[in-house]
């Protein structure tokens, strides 16, 4: 009910939802959150999208049967043809058939990095909410070291020394860099969620530390960390196309939107094509999973919408 | 308050060593800075040797973090690959990437802040939709897109603006790259200030503000902005780092010669002390931003200057 | 219901002003609030009055209506998405829901003022406690800076805040619970209202705390003889301080009487199932009366008397009828088919 004001109208309501509520079964956040997102079209026009995105990553051979590597020369920057509906670009690749095949790196970088991201915030930013204290000062120090060197100039250092250029690199980077976001939410999040009266009922009625972590922490302190790391994931696909598109990210002979767009814009001019349909597939990509972030917390976190 | 200053003022030290540090081990432990020296010629063993040792590249990775900390302290840090100290570079490059951020953080305040204001008290409504909407493409448009296809349609097709920056640097050359870095930002700023704003217009103090008959523009001004707007400071603060990170991308597509392009050419030429000079005074500003905002913040807000 | 007369029952030396000519009055009022999942009806045709000294309790259950009706006398509904199709809202005589905005400004907070619930909500975090007092003159009177903060150490001090002078830059959150609520009443005061509206003062406090906070209003009350609408849901706080009672539930007034004769002879079967659910020393051991049932969904009340699926008196005609506000006595009422079984006992 997110048109509602506050106090007088919450009275009414609280008093207006009290029967129905006690009619259907309680209701969790989980089963709250899943039942709102089912009413957002948002949430179904992003997850098909991501949904076609993750499927072309896997086979991109279902949309086009041209590789992108089979280049001629000779029709560099040339129109749509017949069969070749984007055009070619100044080597002459099918633009394409390298639209399709760049999703692969996009999507591949974008969810390992925020899992990988996920996965070490959740542990350092999870314990230093937990165990407070000495615990947390350490942990959030080092944290505010890897939160202090913005993604896109420790990424421009890093992989120009190392010379990498592979999806693993480009990953590994981010995340090294990416991970204190989520652990600042995650350790707000754990120090909100063992504050509730609930879980103080748990540990006052002797729940072991696994068991109060895992059972009544964590489900509740995932919830804004989920929300943080869906967005992240569209910003992570767009960190890593600018970091190709700069010529330090991802290195032929990966095809990526981010190469393909840093090469088409010297000639944006003569062959705008050959930058727009990369662009435009990087945009929607991105989009897709931002608009998920968005349809996702305001699920998960009504009070913001 | 003061002790809260202090406070702060400790926790950066670590910090500020360990970010230091991390960029350091990064170009010096992981790059070979001799062999990046001579290019593409193979170096003579011996005087290979011999700039290693006057480069104390011999000593243990902490002992050359000291000495190189210590001469950034005497304003020396190193020469850049052209012979020219890296300190002159920066005066070089600094006062141009300083003026471009401005730019784009004026620009990022007055609009996003505008946006988000009249979308979050007319929330739900068209207006609202449109700033929402509007928002999510700017962040879903990475820069360098947006760059390219604002310099050719509205430099280049309709001239409207400078489609690059000249070497004089005149301020309208800076408000097209300044739109432009400042655009992600400014639909962060935007959405925020929304969120904040829609979520303070509904508090109990707001109800109370209306409740004494203050006008309704003083409810606006005195009590519904100023508690709305100090999450968007912390963010603004924060983000001074971030257009100043951005503007490497910036810089490159309109040509203008600032830390971007500097950095640029010193990762192309393989200069460690012009890579790691320059990173280090950009964290060494996003550190201080970060703590800027910090005391802003207790400033701003007397629960926090008072726990 | 627009009596102020006096019962036996009821001590206190206030005075009301002329009978008659209440200072406030609220006439078939109606509010809805327009949501996604339908139109909410929160008031549905209340009808009250408050004169001069005079104190006015209103009781329900969240839900019933109180507070909105609070909120539509303050002018402080939010229009979209609370709308009001009908009723009046008499002051002195006059119509606010006719006014302009501006003239209903000038009224809020100058001559009605509001105590909210919940002190440290309702008082900006970021400005300090003398800003917020004091504003109320500079905005109303035009005082300067300098009067308006030595007129909020005034207050400060009138509602027995401690040191105001020194306190008077402290923040809302550099106060206890008890003390921020003497704020909200020292704001309330700060113009000399002609009438105060409490909603639930003291739910938040503690139960000592609670006691001192009511005295100061009622002594303050009786001090500037303002009249007091008292809204709460607790039967306790209400003995003590009101002149008389108004029921509320689902958006009616189901029952007004003078506060003895309802304490001692409720004529509603709600009224009566409310104090029976009070803990009673001399019932000790026995188990506590409790009403069955929830309160009514607000988008869809019952048809008939809405009381109906919780009452145990409840007949067909309670099912089919909206019972009439009927006159048990001289100043009392009673929307009840069955009053006067119920009276009885």
């Amino acid at each position: 009910m997110p048109e509602m004001t506050k106090t007088a109208a919450d009275e009414a309501v609280a008093a207006a939802e009290a029967v129905p509520e006690q009619a259907e079964k309680a209701r969790s956040l989980w089963g709250d959150a899943w039942r709102d997102l089912r009413r957002n079209p948002i949430f179904y026009i992003s997850a098909v999208l991501i949904l076609f995105l993750v499927v072309i990553s896997i086979w991109p051979s279902i949309m086009t049967s041209t590789s992108p590597y089979a280049c001629d020369v000779a029709k560099s920057a040339q129109g749509a043809a017949p069969g070749h509906p984007f055009g070619f670009d100044k080597q002459g690749c099918d633009v394409y058939a390298r639209t399709v095949h760049g999703a692969r790196a996009s999507v591949t970088v974008g969810i390992c990095t925020t899992l990988l991201a996920a996965v070490i915030g959740c542990l350092m930013g999870g314990l230093a909410g937990f165990f407070g204290g000495w615990w947390d000062s350490l942990l959030s120090r080092i944290g505010d070291i890897f939160f202090g060197i913005p993604i896109l100039l420790g990424g421009i250092v890093f992989l120009s020394v190392v010379k990498g250029g592979s999806i693993f690199t480009v990953v590994l980077l981010m995340a090294v860099l990416g991970w204190p976001q989520i652990a600042r939410i995650a350790r707000g999040a754990v120090i909100t969620a063992k504050q509730q009266d609930y879980v103080q009922a748990a540990r006052a009625l002797g729940a072991s530390t696994p068991r109060m972590l895992l059972r009544h922490i964590a489900p509740n302190a995932l919830a804004p960390v989920i929300v943080v790391a869906t967005i992240a994931l569209g910003t992570y696909i767009s960190l890593e196309a600018t970091l190709s598109f700069l010529g330090v990210g991802l290195k032929p002979p990966t095809v990526s939107w981010g190469i393909d767009i840093s090469q088409a814009a010297t000639q944006i001019r003569n062959a705008p094509h050959t930058l727009l349909y990369p662009a435009g597939a990087l945009s929607l990509t991105v989009l897709a999973f931002i608009m998920l972030g968005d349809a996702v917390r305001d699920a998960l976190d009504p009070k913001l919408r | 308050m003061g002790r809260y200053v202090v406070r702060r003022l400790l926790q950066m030290v670590p910090v500020f060593i360990g970010t230091t540090f991390l960029i350091f081990v990064m170009v010096y432990a992981l790059g070979d800075p001799v062999a990046a020296m001579f290019g593409d010629r193979t170096p003579d063993p011996a005087t290979a040797a011999q700039i290693r040792e006057s480069l104390h590249l011999n000593d243990p990775l902490w002992s050359q973090y000291l000495q190189y900390m210590a001469g950034i302290f005497q304003g020396d840090f190193g020469t850049a690959f052209n012979g020219r100290p890296v300190i002159e570079l920066m005066g070089d490059a600094f006062p141009n990437t300083i003026q471009l951020t401005l730019v784009a953080f004026v620009i990022e305040l007055v609009v996003g802040v505008t946006l988000g204001v009249i979308a979050g008290m007319r929330r739900g409504r068209l207006i609202d939709t449109g700033v929402l909407v509007l928002t999510l493409f700017v962040i879903s448009i990475p820069t360098f897109v947006t760059g390219y296809l604002l310099q050719y349609f509205v430099g280049v097709k309709w001239g409207a603006l400078p489609p690059s920056v000249s070497t004089e640097v005149r301020f309208e050359e800076l408000i097209l790259p300044g739109i432009v870095l400042a655009g992600v930002s400014l639909a962060y700023v935007a959405r925020l200030t929304r969120t904040s704003i829609a979520e303070n217009i509904r508090s109990d103090y707001i109800r109370t503000a209306t409740a004494k008959g203050l006008p309704r523009r003083r409810v606006i001004s005195v009590h519904l902005l100023r508690n709305s707007l100090i999450p968007v400071v912390t963010f603004l603060g924060t983000d001074i780092g971030g257009l100043m990170a951005g503007a490497i991308v910036t810089e490159r597509i309109f040509n203008l010669q600032g830390v971007g392009y500097q950095l640029y050419q010193g990762i192309l030429r393989q200069n460690a002390p012009t890579v790691v000079g320059f990173v280090t005074v950009l964290v060494v500003v996003f550190l201080a931003a970060n703590l800027l905002v910090d005391l802003l913040y207790a400033v701003l807000d007397p629960r926090i200057r008072y726990a | 219901m627009t009596t102020t007369e006096k019962t036996a029952a009821v001590p206190g030396p206030r005075t009301p002003e002329a009978a008659g000519s209440p200072l406030l009055q609220v006439r078939d009022l109606h509010v809805e609030f327009h949501t996604r999942d339908g139109v909410v009806k929160a008031v549905n045709g209340v009808n009250y009055s408050v004169s001069a000294g005079e104190t006015l309790a209103v009781l329900g259950e969240s839900g019933s209506g109180k507070s909105v009706t609070a909120q539509a006398i303050m002018g402080i509904l939010d229009m979209p998405p609370a709308k009001i199709p009908q009723g009046e809202i008499l002051f002195r005589g006059q119509d606010m829901l006719t006014m302009s905005g501006e003239q209903r400004r000038k009224i809020r907070g100058a001559k009605i003022a509001m105590i909210f619930q919940d002190a440290l909500s309702s008082l900006n975090p970021v400005l300090s406690v003398g800003y917020q007092l004091g504003e109320m003159f500079r905005v109303h009177q035009g005082l300067s800076k300098k009067a308006a903060k030595a007129k909020a150490i005034e207050l400060m001090d009138k509602v027995k805040i401690p040191a105001a002078a020194n306190r008077v830059g402290d923040y809302p959150h550099q106060f206890s619970g008890g003390m921020r609520q003497r704020i909200m009443i020292a704001m309330a005061l700060a113009l000399e209202p002609d009438l105060i509206i409490a909603d639930e003062p003291t739910t938040a406090l503690d139960v000592t705390v609670q006691a001192q906070v009511m005295d100061l209003l009622a002594e303050l009350q009786r001090e500037y003889n303002m009249g007091l609408i008292l809204i709460t849901h607790d039967l306790g706080v209400v003995a003590d301080v009101a002149d008389k009672i108004a029921v509320m539930y689902a958006g009616r007034i189901v029952e007004h009487a003078p506060v003895g004769e309802l304490y001692k002879n409720p004529a509603h079967p709600y009224t009566r199932g409310l104090l029976d659910s009070i803990p009673r020393l001399d019932q000790k051991g026995q188990e506590l009366y409790a009403i069955k049932g929830l309160p009514p969904n607000l988008l869809n009340i019952p048809g008939g008397c809405a009381f109906h699926p919780r009452c145990p008196k409840a007949q067909d005609v309670c099912r089919a009828d909206v019972p009439a506000l009927a006159t048990v006595a001289d100043g009392r009422g009673s929307a009840c088919h069955f009053w006067k079984e119920t009276i009885d006992g």
